[in-house]
């Protein structure tokens, strides 16, 4: 079980509460967790990730255990506590715009 | 009775405002899709409960929404929660938001550079959706004009966007740049006589026409003047920002140059300036009275440098023979202290016997005019920045 916390607007965009849950089957990794992510959630294709290079999107960010990971290589295990589904996995927006 | 329903885009979300025919009370629904840019929505002609909406942020891109129910309710096309999403062979199925440029040989692998601000080229980089045209025969064809610049087509209700290629590989791409919104596809017009023929507008590229339903495409600037680039006289480099036609007289066409008001009797071949006594001809929008194809409509901004309007009055300019000669329209519009602009894709006007014109402004207030420019009145006033205004006159 992976905990994805999404920001405000998709959120709203997917009909979610803060938390979704998702199951990954495979190594957990920045990766395979959005891959199932939309999956489950087919409207968010394109709002995290470029559709056609799968690049971070550039005012998103990625956070987990306190740590940014946004730089990290897209097949980087996970921490631990993400894998496990102690802490979540948290997509967080730039603050910008003024 | 017939009815009315505005669609108002803004800086952070979507309104829709219905009224019957009178035009004198309004019901407000919205702020649809709040905190979002939505750039346009517009309604089928062939449906006019399916409304199409550009959604759009720099954060999480673009989005496009559906409503088969006039705005009561909304979806993303081919992306309904728990859908398979794939489909029983493996493929990937449609995402309504996805709009990849084609740079397949098969369609002759279309440029794929266009010229920077400072001179150099740049490769073509999807941004947004600027604009949405429902066809006027079928509710599930859809063309949308997108920044950078290039026309898109859904014939499945926008499950799915194909790019029509033939534009940007026309061959003067290179030449293409943006202006100071973007390098922005805003204008699309649909021809009701020949289907096959399509006008385009592009900052800062001009004016397009294809007569072949969108396989090939010609410019149509002659007798635009631009000071502003090296050639004034250029075959493209043209900031048009809006085109507006009568749909009862296809071919003769009025544009919004960034400077400069013109009309064309030939589809487009060849253009006259038209901007007469305008005290600027600077500005964004234009448009047609819907039953008098030579009765037309602009908003003069005072300039390029000062995006607002002229002498802080808010005044609409219109023009009763095809132009040169304009009456300013006054009468409930703020004539002090006013220092909005008025948008390419904010103004529009209804069908009813009466001819209704409104505009939406960068202040937040949407206006009316139930007799045909002759008085105003403000429907709203302080929404978010207003971009895009269309209007749909019901049965």
């Amino acid at each position: 079980m992976i905990r994805v916390v999404l920001p405000y607007h998709l959120r709203n965009l997917a009909r979610v509460g803060t938390e979704v849950i998702l199951e990954v089957e495979e190594a957990i990794t920045q990766r395979s967790v959005l891959d199932a992510l939309e999956a489950q959630y087919p409207m968010l294709r394109g709002t995290i990730r470029d559709h056609g290079t799968l690049q971070r999107r550039p005012f998103l960010r990625f956070f987990a255990c306190e740590q940014d990971l946004s730089n990290e290589p897209p097949d980087a295990p996970l921490p631990e506590p993400v894998a496990s589904g102690r802490e979540p996995f948290i997509v967080i927006g730039a603050i910008a715009g003024g | 009775m017939s009815q009315v329903r505005v669609l108002v885009g803004t800086r952070k979300g979507a309104f829709i405002l219905t009224s019957d025919g009178k035009r004198e009370k309004w019901e407000t629904s919205g702020p649809h899709f709040a905190g979002w840019e939505i750039y346009h929505m517009k309604g089928s002609s062939a449906d006019p409960n399916r409304i199409y909406v550009s959604q759009t942020s720099g954060w999480f891109g673009q989005i496009i929404q559906r409503s088969d129910d006039g705005g009561k309710t909304w979806h993303q096309p081919g992306t309904l929660p728990g859908e398979p999403t794939t489909t029983p062979q493996g493929l990937p199925k449609g995402e309504s938001n996805k709009f990849v440029y084609d740079a397949s040989a098969e369609t002759g692998k279309p440029l794929t550079t266009h010229q920077w601000y400072d001179g150099t080229q740049r490769p073509w980089e999807f941004k947004r959706v600027w604009h949405v045209e429902p066809s006027l025969t079928d509710p599930d064809t859809v063309y949308a004009g997108i920044e950078d610049a290039a026309l898109f087509r859904t014939t499945d209700g926008g499950k799915n966007w194909k790019e029509l290629p033939g534009l940007r590989g026309h061959g003067t791409g290179p030449q293409w740049q943006p202006g100071a919104g973007g390098m922005c596809l805003h204008t699309i017009i649909l021809d009701p006589s020949n289907r096959q023929r399509i006008w385009i507008a592009i900052s800062a590229a001009g004016a397009f026409r294809t007569d072949d339903g969108g396989k090939t495409w010609k410019p149509t600037n002659k007798g635009l003047r631009s000071q502003y680039i090296p050639n004034p006289e250029a075959e493209v480099g043209h900031c048009v920002h809006h085109i507006a036609m009568n749909a009862k007289r296809p071919g003769v066409l009025f544009m919004q140059k960034h400077w400069d008001v013109m009309r064309s009797d030939d589809d487009g071949d060849n253009w006259k300036e038209i901007s007469g006594n305008l005290p600027t001809d600077f500005g964004f929008v234009i448009d047609v009275h819907a039953h008098e194809p030579e009765t037309i409509y602009v908003i003069p901004i005072k300039s390029d440098s000062e995006h607002y309007v002229h002498g802080g009055k808010l005044t609409v300019y219109r023009s009763r023979s095809g132009g040169n000669e304009w009456q300013a329209l006054t009468k409930g519009l703020p004539q002090k202290d006013c220092y909005v602009s008025v948008l390419r894709d904010a103004m529009a006007v209804d069908s009813l016997d009466k001819c209704g014109i409104y505009f939406g402004t960068t202040g937040g207030q949407v206006y009316c005019s139930a007799d045909a420019g002759d008085s105003w009145n403000p429907i709203v006033r302080d929404l978010p920045g207003v971009l895009s205004v269309e209007v749909q006159t019901l049965a």
